[in-house]
């Protein structure tokens, strides 16, 4: 059966890349860790506005987890992309948008945005957990200390939670990684689109897809380790705990092994 | 400090059903009662962690947490209540050190945050305060590798480096083992006899024999006694007292 792969054309995509699959690739990075990055702003915004002394900004959070958790993100990113403008009556998505250094693509826009306020909703609960699993007398000791509740989040309990908030994070961004390949749909050239298109050239899926399937492997992979390298640098000051790097990855690998030691 | 009349409860459960008393600069006043008297409840009002329900609370003449508009107590912003609370130090009885911080980091946290004290100089005077509270060998630990009772003493410290006027215990060494709680009633003993204006909740009789000017009897929700230390242990007036002091002596 395996002998009807073309191994050549497998071993061409992954040691032989050419440059349309460069940028491909980078639009991919940079898509996912702008939208994280924007998840990560929109949901901490959120869980604070959840325990906001204003009702209305706590049913506004309340009703953006509702909606951007159940709906489907495809759906998200074909309405941002071809909604938003009329909808909002202003420009939220334009042509193209020129940052001096680079330009992004509308279809970039968008998609960026669809990731970024989906993740948001995903992301406020995550925070939530984090700074829910703060011991209450820590917010206590700050403000006898005469902190107000905005530098007590910042300097006690954020970096806290931290610790509780990067794991799942780290879950996050590996999600993010693979689901930036759903903006193909609105004609984004990334990693996924490239594969696509060849695809469609040459009608060999299985070699086509294996190799686009071991660069996201390679991807994720990656921030496991980069993953692995934060929580050692978040958990190894507070416990003193001395779980090595390698361990750490063990641990993420071959969760039997680790609990060994 | 200065509390008239202090009324609180929590849902239908009434926790302080009109307190009052003063406590005078350099004074140390022990409070002690059974458990659900309210003592706790009172002094966590004293620093505003509590609001109150009716009633005031004056420390060195301003009023906590609250301020009169139109003749009424409305809530104070919570600016000008940050800037009072750091005016008075808070011991807690589960410490709440920050457990990212080493000792020197907690000490220094609020003086170069809050009152911008320069980090040289909040260092310093952290240097000072953990040696005279018998850790100069612990700066650069963390909280989870330091004992209960070394824990406390920072939190001690960490109080002190606002330079409060009041200093509030609250029941500081109950969480702790008891072949600890020697170490930290020590400090605050020195504490006390170096004139700070003290109000501490306490189960430690002994403590309160030896460092106390006053001690106050607190039993569901209102002071039932106030005395020196010598009539209160030798000689009570109310039964009440009576009957808490011989379970507990």
């Amino acid at each position: 059966m395996l002998a009807v792969v073309d191994w050549h054309l497998v071993w061409m995509r992954i040691a032989h890349p050419d440059h349309v699959f460069f940028r491909a690739l980078y639009t991919t990075v940079y898509m996912a860790v702008i939208a994280q990055a924007m998840g990560v702003l929109l949901g901490l915004l959120a869980a604070l506005m959840r325990t906001s002394k204003l009702a209305p900004l706590r049913v506004l959070s309340g009703l953006y987890v509702w909606l951007f958790r159940g709906t489907p993100l495809l759906v998200q990113i074909f309405f941002i992309y071809y909604g938003a403008n009329q909808l909002l009556g202003f420009t939220l998505v334009p042509n193209s948008l020129n940052l001096g250094l680079f330009s992004l693509d509308g279809a970039v826009v968008a998609g960026i945005l669809a990731l970024g306020i989906n993740e948001g909703a995903y992301m406020r609960e995550i925070i939530r957990a984090g700074i829910d699993s703060i011991d209450r007398g820590q917010m206590e000791a700050a403000k006898s200390l005469g902190m107000r509740y905005s530098l007590a989040m910042r300097r006690i309990i954020l970096p806290q939670a931290a610790r509780v908030i990067v794991p799942p994070l780290g879950n996050e961004f590996n999600n993010m990684l693979k689901n930036t390949s759903l903006v193909f749909t609105i004609g984004v050239y990334e990693l996924f689109a490239d594969a696509e298109i060849l695809y469609s050239q040459n009608f060999q899926p299985v070699e086509v897809f294996m190799a686009v399937a071991f660069w996201y492997l390679v991807l994720t992979t990656v921030w496991t380790i980069i993953q692995s390298w934060i929580e050692r640098k978040l958990g190894a000051s507070e416990r003193g705990d001395d779980v090595g790097f390698f361990e750490r990855l063990t641990f993420t690998w071959m969760p039997r092994w680790g609990q060994v030691r | 400090m200065q509390a008239e009349d202090v009324r609180k409860r929590f849902g239908r459960l009434e926790v302080l059903k009109g307190v009052s008393l003063d406590v005078d600069k350099k004074e140390t006043v022990c409070i002690i009662g059974p458990s659900g008297s309210g003592k706790t409840t009172f002094i966590r009002c004293i620093n505003h962690l509590e609001k109150i329900d009716s009633g005031k609370i004056t420390v060195n003449g301003h009023l906590i947490g609250y301020k009169r508009r139109n003749g009424a107590l409305v809530e104070d912003s919570e600016a000008s209540i940050a800037r009072q609370r750091t005016e008075i130090g808070m011991v807690f009885q589960r410490f709440n050190l920050f457990p990212h911080k080493t000792a020197l980091e907690n000490v220094t946290e609020a003086p170069v945050h809050v009152l911008g004290v320069s980090k040289d100089q909040a260092a310093d005077d952290a240097r000072a305060l953990l040696t005279r509270v018998g850790l100069a060998d612990k700066y650069d630990t963390y909280p989870g590798k330091l004992s209960g009772g070394q824990q406390q003493r920072v939190a001690i410290a960490r109080a002190l480096a606002m330079k409060p006027s009041l200093m509030l215990f609250d029941e500081p060494t109950s969480a702790l083992d008891p072949e600890v709680t020697g170490e930290v009633l020590d400090v605050m003993e020195e504490l006390a006899h170096e004139g700070m204006t003290m109000i501490v909740v306490t189960h430690e009789m002994g403590f309160a024999r030896k460092a106390a000017d006053r001690v106050v009897m607190m039993d569901e929700g209102v002071i039932v006694e106030t005395g020196t230390p010598e009539h209160f242990f030798d000689a009570p007036d109310h039964e009440r007292t009576r009957q808490f002091l011989s379970k507990i002596l």
